[in-house]
């Protein structure tokens, strides 16, 4: 009898246990994530008031842009190479070799340059930006700009996330082109695969919903990170350890979002093409 | 401006109260900054002089009571409009904050660039005449790095006053200075009061340079101001706390209690 009744209590203690040390996490998850979309929100209300930051703009679009170029093609050279020689080695023991383009086409656009791009942007240009956001918090700075009657969300922020989310479609755009590139490259002069036959069944199988899948992706990533980047810079603290934190925090909370994003985000569209 | 305009009070604090979590910094502050004065606030490490001054441009929300700029409440204004009253206001900061990315010149020239459509050849030479005036020359190629500390701090100077501001603000203008440099800064606040006629804050440490500048001294302590006066009738304060404080320094005398 006894026993009987102290089970369920210690049941219930036990759950009202797990309950504490799940609410816990939940409860801060959703207050980091609250902290971002609210500066995301103010970035873009800033966006709307005069005056426009051309000057800062153009040279976080340098930044994040034009100076990944090269890594992306070199990442994109690679992945669309491996990638290719995988394909060509598993899809001939079904004697499948004719959908290696296809293959490497549909997840070159869909998946792989979308949320490559995004990570080697952030590794790059995110760590970047928190890091110099981090920098200026702590030596004032910030509030040296806010003192001259300039926002600073205005001037730090709102150029920086701009030029992410449309320098990231662009990043992605030319993976496509190199890996599809380099994977081509492989297969065909490497592996000898049929070069008609390649490009043929890419052209067939690959269409622009695929490609623009892939580019609405690249998007909400150049959002993600660079407002997840700002943010962590933009509210660091606690000297150069804090920059060095928060810049840490930049890149691991913009890869496990990018992949999280990337999961629920494909569900969404392919549920819409679907229709 | 007018001369009755040059009387009383610039910015009166009301009733200020603001809180970190559980940590209550301020609790009450009351306090009037004198129109063309040299208002000067001390007080012990952490007592929430530095809060106090994020306040006065609206960089901190208070959770209650009024800051009242020329009669205008500023804390429930926006951003937006926070922006207009930001401009009567010059700060410079315990570590000059200049723009590490900016030269020393862009660093001058940066609020003349924001808010004035003034051509480009004359903003340069306005830049310089500020530097100088401040006693910096051949510096404007430089960057903030290569300035000493109390280098560093005239070209803050020189960018908190480029615009003319009505209002001047620092944050522990001499903290980590050698007495020479400590004694050139006090020299350029009082020579900046005295030839702009600007209203002056200065949150400090320094006992003796306090008494040497201040056309007015007020002390905070526990989130509330306990006293606040001319140098003359600060010193002559009853309060314990206020009398350690400054005797402790060693660098004034405190008249005996009760004397007149
Ligand atoms: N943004 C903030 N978040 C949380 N606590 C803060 C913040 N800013 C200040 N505080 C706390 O408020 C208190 C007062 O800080 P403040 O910087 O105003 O002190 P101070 O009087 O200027 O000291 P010092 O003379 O050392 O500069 C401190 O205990 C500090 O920890
Ligand atoms: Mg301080």
């Amino acid at each position: 009898m006894e026993e009987a009744e102290r089970k369920p209590l210690s049941g219930l203690a036990k759950a009202e246990r797990l309950v504490d040390r799940l609410w816990a996490p939940l409860v801060s998850l959703t207050e980091v994530v609250g902290v971002h979309l609210q500066l995301l929100g103010r970035a873009g209300y800033w966006l709307a008031k005069p005056p426009f930051r051309v000057a800062v703009f153009l040279e976080s679009a340098e930044f994040i842009g034009v100076q990944s170029l090269i890594i992306v093609a070199m990442v994109a050279l690679f992945v669309g190479m491996v990638f290719a020689l995988q394909l060509v080695s598993s899809l001939r023991q079904f004697g499948a070799e004719s959908f290696v383009g296809a293959t490497l086409g549909l997840s070159l656009t869909r998946e792989l340059a979308p949320v490559f791009t995004a990570i080697v942007v952030a590794a790059r240009a995110g760590a970047g930006m928190a890091t110099e956001l981090g920098s200026m918090r702590i030596s004032e700075q910030i509030d040296a700009l806010s003192t001259m009657a300039v926002n600073p969300i205005q001037y730090l922020v709102t150029p920086r996330v701009l030029a992410a989310i449309i320098m990231l479609p662009l990043l992605a755009m030319l993976f496509n082109c190199v890996g599809l590139a380099g994977g081509y490259g492989v297969a065909v002069w490497y592996e000898g695969v049929d070069r008609g036959v390649f490009l043929e069944n890419a052209r067939w199988i690959v269409d622009s919903r695929d490609v623009l899948q892939g580019l609405i992706k690249a998007t909400v990533f150049g959002c993600a990170l660079s407002t997840i980047s700002c943010c962590q810079g933009f509210y660091a603290s606690g000297g150069a350890k804090g920059v060095g934190q928060a810049t840490t925090r930049a890149v691991v909370g913009s890869f496990v979002t990018i992949l999280v994003l990337d999961y629920f985000l494909t569900d969404v569209i392919l549920i819409v093409q679907s229709k | 401006m007018s001369d009755e305009k040059r009387e009383g009070a610039q910015i009166q604090i009301r009733d200020l109260h603001k809180s970190f979590g559980e940590h209550k910094v301020l609790r009450g502050v009351d306090l009037d900054i004198e129109r063309g004065k040299i208002n000067i606030i001390i007080g012990g490490s952490g007592q929430g002089k530095s809060v106090l001054m994020k306040h006065l441009m609206g960089l901190l929300k208070p959770d209650r009571g009024q800051i009242l700029v020329d009669g205008e409440d500023i804390v429930p204004l926006d951003d937006y409009a926070l922006n207009r009253v930001r401009r009567k206001f010059g700060m410079l900061f315990q570590y000059a904050a200049l723009f590490d990315s900016l030269t020393v010149g862009e660093n001058v020239a940066y609020p003349l660039v924001e808010h004035t459509k003034m051509p480009k050849v004359e903003v340069e030479k306005r830049v310089i005449e500020q530097l100088a005036s401040l006693g910096l020359k051949n510096v404007e190629k430089k960057f903030p790095a290569e300035l000493s500390g109390g280098m560093r701090k005239r070209v803050g100077l020189a960018r908190a006053l480029i615009l003319k501001p009505e209002i001047l603000l620092y944050d522990e203008p001499t903290t980590g200075l050698d007495p020479v440099a400590t004694k050139n800064v006090d020299d350029m606040i009082r020579d900046i009061s005295k030839d702009t006629g600007v209203t002056s804050v200065v949150i400090s440490h320094d006992m003796a340079s306090t008494f040497r500048l201040a056309d007015r001294v007020s002390m905070l302590y526990e989130g509330k101001i306990v006293v606040s006066g001319t140098a003359k009738e600060f010193l002559r304060t009853d309060n314990e706390t206020v009398r350690n404080f400054v005797e402790v320094s060693g660098a004034v005398e405190m008249p005996a209690r009760g004397a007149q």
